[in-house]
């Protein structure tokens, strides 16, 4: 049977509708996933909805191999033993050594700088939570020293020179 | 776990989130890729290192040396800093190697196998003072990031090669070229492949001096491997990161070079003065060319505690493109300076020996202070010089603590 042109007219609406609203849902979880994005860029939330294994990630954090403590130093790294140690072991000392950043005193704006640069450039990866962890920990252990234009010779050892 | 084991995960990790994508790297590795950086060999036989070198980092290997081992007119290795941006190259295949030439600014690139590179070119030997731009880093207030180098990241060898101006001669460039860049073989920290770990260079002015080489002889031997073997362009005078080790290819650009370690706060320091502790903007900071004017006393070592009232110290002074025109010590902080003897250079750009007979007035407490100036009028300051991002370009004065009895 031929439909009479105004249903087809309607049918056609109909169609139209349909479409209209369902991009408008994708638009609208486009923007939702986008905006998302501005606050977790790397959708860290979602690894493990993501990934087939969800501790994929953990499994690549460096691993603190012993636990031993000695008058408050991580014996392993020399690290003071203080809460955010570890988020700081797993997260930096896969690609440099402890020793660098113990001799590295700097405040939080200059640390955050420092993660973004070895972000940019040296592949770490999002933080996460634990940039405010390991930034706390940072500044707490090992603040800047004021030194001045020139410190006292220090740590001298003396020893008899001979003619 | 072991180490290797959890720092091979780490750096496909690193190597995933920077491409987005999980991957398996493993295999496509260089073999040269993490045993260096990584195993748990003592660093100071693996680098033939003296034991009283000062290790800031095993993780990439950074070692500097004390002053008083800093004592020959010419460094020999055990004494000479170690400074790496990257991963040492594990293997290097010698018969292999080769030195291109390329960019924009060539008429057309140019490949040399080693051989030819030795026996087509006339080879010169020199005398090459080089630097590190962070050597004296730790005395920044605020401190800046980066290795806290004190005063030992400085050495003078003999440098054997060919020029590099004869070789770009050779190759023939461009009246557009302005910068030369390096490219090496060794990887990034992070062991992603597809960057560099550095790749720094010159101006084509500094890149056609007679003295800068590609050198594949230091003190008469060949390089040693953490020094650059078996190809190193060496640019005496300059950041010593401009001399680019395991040297694979030259660009010879038609800008500024933009390699690795080029930009940002790498190598470059405010254009004009800042205040301490200041962020400076990208586009307000230049790229360090010459040293400044610096020196060391590398006799005797600090703390010596003598009976007798007269000291004889000495040591040595250099100043980038410069040379060093007066050398002077004080042992009362800076209230009186005496002249010392000084020597010119056994060629341009090789540091130059300076020595005195200190005598001290009474028993007690001293500093001897040492001071060069160039042959531009500067002298070093007695502070710390003007505060930057990353703490470069600290020439101030060296002391030794003494003590007279």
């Amino acid at each position: 049977m031929k439909s009479s042109p105004k249903k087809e007219f309607s049918n056609q609406l109909d169609l139209i509708n349909g479409l209209i609203l369902s991009i408008f849902v994708v638009l609208l979880l486009f923007l939702g996933v986008l905006g998302y994005a501005i606050f977790d860029p790397s959708f860290s939330r979602f690894s493990g909805f993501f990934n087939a294994d969800s501790d994929e990630k953990n499994e690549f954090l460096a691993e603190v191999e012993s636990e031993e403590v000695v008058d408050g130093i991580h014996v392993e790294t020399g690290f003071i033993d203080a809460p955010g140690m570890v988020a700081t072991i797993q997260n930096c000392t896969g690609c440099h050594s402890s020793s660098l950043v113990i001799a590295n005193r700097m405040n939080e704006e200059r640390w955050i700088e420092t993660i973004r640069w070895m972000q940019e450039t040296q592949n770490l990866w999002d933080l996460g939570e634990n940039e405010k962890v390991i930034v706390d920990y940072l500044v707490t252990n090992y603040p800047p020293k004021k030194i001045g234009r020139r410190a006292n010779l220090e740590n001298i050892e003396w020893y008899e020179l001979e003619d | 776990m072991n180490r290797r084991k959890f720092i091979s995960k780490t750096v496909l990790a690193s190597m995933a989130s920077a491409l987005g994508m999980d991957i398996v790297f493993g295999s496509r590795l260089p073999k040269g890729l993490l045993p260096l950086g990584l195993s748990k060999q003592d660093p100071f036989e693996l680098f033939s290192k003296d034991k009283d070198m000062i290790l800031l980092n095993d993780r990439p290997y950074n070692m500097e040396a004390r002053p008083h081992q800093l004592d020959d007119d010419i460094t020999p290795n055990e004494y000479i800093f170690v400074r790496n941006n990257g991963l040492i190259p594990n293997e290097v295949d010698v018969e292999n190697w080769t030195l291109s030439i390329d960019g924009e600014s060539v008429i057309s690139p140019k490949t040399y196998t080693l051989s030819e590179l030795k026996t087509r070119f006339t080879s010169h030997s020199y005398q090459l003072t080089l630097e590190c731009g962070g050597n004296g880093r730790s005395e920044f207030d605020p401190p800046p990031k980066g290795n806290q180098w004190s005063l030992g990241a400085v050495y003078c060898a003999k440098w054997t090669g060919v020029r590099l101006k004869d070789i770009l001669e050779d190759v023939g460039i461009k009246s557009d070229a302005v910068y030369i860049g390096y490219h090496a073989a060794d990887s990034h920290l992070s062991g992603d492949p597809t960057k560099e770990a550095i790749s720094r260079g010159v101006p084509i002015s500094k890149a056609m001096m007679e003295e800068t080489l590609i050198a594949y002889q230091m003190n008469d031997q060949d390089i040693p491997l953490v020094h650059g073997y078996p190809l190193r362009l060496v640019a005496g005078g300059w950041p010593a990161s401009a001399s680019g080790k395991w040297l694979e290819r030259i660009s010879v650009r038609n800008i500024v070079h933009d390699g690795e370690k080029m930009g940002g706060t790498s190598y470059r320091v405010p254009c004009s003065p800042v205040a301490p502790g200041e962020s400076v903007a990208d586009e307000n900071m230049c790229i360090i060319e010459s040293m400044p004017v610096k020196s060391l006393i590398t006799y005797p070592k600090t703390g010596a505690m003598i009976s007798d009232k007269k000291l004889s110290i000495r040591g040595h002074t250099w100043a980038g493109e410069n040379s060093v025109i007066k050398m002077e010590y004080s042992i009362d902080f800076g209230s009186t300076w005496k002249e010392c003897d000084l020597k010119k250079a056994p060629n341009r750009l090789a540091w130059q020996r300076f020595s005195a007979e200190v005598e001290f007035p009474q028993e007690g407490y001293y500093e001897v202070w040492a001071k060069a100036t160039d042959s531009d009028g500067v002298s070093q300051p007695m502070l710390v010089p003007g505060w930057n991002p990353k703490g470069y370009l600290n020439n101030a004065c060296h002391r030794i603590a003494v003590k007279v009895s």
